[in-house]
């Protein structure tokens, strides 16, 4: 089981957690189960092409998953995945 | 003024002394600090701490870009300015502080929005840029207008516990459509709900941004070029990624496709004001008392959180988070007349749309939510 580390603006829509576990054993099958347990989270991180958004990123441990094999990047349970959305700042 | 021509008075070393005893500082670190040029974008959460210790560093010049008005809603956060400055411009408010601080400083004020019209100009006047705002549209101009100057844009931003800072644009390293090619449509982000921020974090991340000023001109440690820090107040933890210049970027890659500054707001998504459809199904917060008055028949839907429902609500409204909206419809019925409202007017009229979608046909919103309740209606009601 990967980890994966929540942002706050997305913790909304995995019930207030932190940090997930999910199985896989690529990035795109450890999001992939995790937008299963957590369906409204699958809206936030895909477009309706089902690609990654491009103001959201994805990191294996502390790089861009853009630059290893994006969703094909293979995952190891002692992983941890970060999902790093954009964020404007200041007021909101 | 030639370089070699910067010298400290007899003042200025008494006041530097801490500084001055530092070899890696020292009288050669502080006379770069005095040479130097920054723009602070924004006084507000970010600048207003990087404006303070900026200043009391000794940078030669600082420039602030802010056209904002101080509001009572600043103060949790923004320590430039005081209770007294309520209702005052911020940057005669932050002057006003940064003078009392070191009047060693030349402060220039730049009272505007910056704009693809402006921007250029302004930037070029200085050696750093620090992005201390708080939409995407000016973050895109910063970080294009910055690319294309070749100026350094010290970033940050934050986010109720959470905040995150880097530098871009520095030689060979990424800019900001490099790690963010777009920005977030409107509405898809979390909206008012989910935000607020909690008033210390502008002022960790904001120090962090004045560090890494204070770091480049003195040039020495490492610059977070290439790595994004992120901060979680919560856990009480510094992270670190990795951030690369990416060749295809269309700003600061091998073949660039914008070598000019465009129009932000259009980018951003944000519609302009004439394209904006006329608002249907709206009532205002008048309307609505006077509808409460005459004893009309609806149910009055309170869609913010539970913790704003706490600090004020409309009398006889029902609550029902936005976000909960879609698991509850059963509790509502599609034949029945309902009036939704929010704090500002936003999450109701999603509301409204979500109803109408499943097949309710009596559904209004109230323009203006609760703050317009207090400022037309009911006084007494508090505003946050």
């Amino acid at each position: 089981m990967a980890r994966i580390l929540i942002p706050t603006p997305l913790r909304q829509f995995v019930e207030k957690l932190d940090t997930v576990e999910a199985d896989g054993a690529t990035v795109g099958e450890v999001l992939a189960a995790l937008t299963t347990r957590f369906p409204n989270l699958k809206k936030q991180l895909y477009n309706d092409e089902g690609k990654l958004r491009s103001f959201v990123n994805v990191y294996l441990n502390d790089d861009d998953i853009r630059y290893l094999q994006k969703d094909a990047t293979s995952v190891a349970a002692t992983d941890t995945l970060s999902i790093v959305p954009s964020i404007a700042g200041g007021l909101i | 003024m030639s370089s070699n021509e910067v010298t400290l008075s007899k003042d200025e070393i008494l006041r530097y002394s801490r500084h001055l005893i530092m070899p890696e500082v020292g009288m050669e670190g502080q006379l770069k600090l005095k040479k130097a040029s920054v723009l602070l974008v924004g006084t507000g959460g970010l600048g207003a701490p990087l404006a303070l210790y900026l200043t009391a560093a000794g940078i030669g010049r600082i420039g602030l870009v802010d056209f904002d008005v101080v509001d009572y809603t600043n103060l949790q956060r923004q320590v430039i300015h005081g209770t007294k400055d309520v209702g005052k411009p911020k940057i005669d408010s932050a002057i006003e502080s940064m003078q009392d601080i070191n009047p060693f400083v030349k402060i220039d004020r730049h009272e505007t929005a910056l704009s693809s019209e402006n921007a250029l100009e302004i930037l070029n006047d200085y050696d750093y840029v620090v992005d201390g705002t708080d939409n995407f549209p000016t973050r895109y101009l910063v970080n294009d207008a910055c690319v294309l100057l070749g100026k350094p844009n010290v970033y940050g931003s934050i986010f109720r516990f959470e905040g995150q800072s880097t530098i871009f644009a520095y030689p060979g390293g990424p800019c900001y459509r490099c790690l963010y090619p777009e920005p977030p449509p409107p509405g898809l982000v979390p909206s008012c709900a989910e935000g607020g921020v909690l008033g210390i974090l502008p002022g960790i991340i904001g120090l962090v941004q004045a560090t890494e000023t204070v770091k480049l001109i003195l040039g020495i440690g490492q610059p977070l070029v290439g790595r994004l820090m992120l901060y979680d107040a919560l856990g009480m933890k510094f992270r670190e990624l990795k951030l690369r210049r990416d060749p295809e970027c269309p700003m600061c890659g091998d073949h660039p496709t914008i070598t000019k500054l465009i129009d932000y707001q259009q980018f951003c998504g944000i519609p302009q004001k004439h394209e904006e459809a006329a608002p249907v199904n709206e009532i205002s917060a008048v309307e609505l008392k006077a509808k409460l008055d005459r004893g009309d028949k609806f149910t009055l839907i309170d869609v913010r959180e539970p913790h704003e429902f706490q600090i004020c609500r409309i009398p006889g409204s029902t609550l029902i988070p936005l976000g909960e909206l879609p698991n509850r419809l059963g509790e509502l019925d599609p034949s029945a007349a309902y009036v939704m409202h929010c704090k500002m007017g936003g999450r109701s009229a999603k509301a409204v749309d979500l109803l109408k979608q499943s097949g309710f046909k009596n559904v209004i919103n109230m323009a203006g939510g609760i703050t317009a309740w207090s400022d037309t209606v009911d006084p007494s009601v508090p505003k946050y």
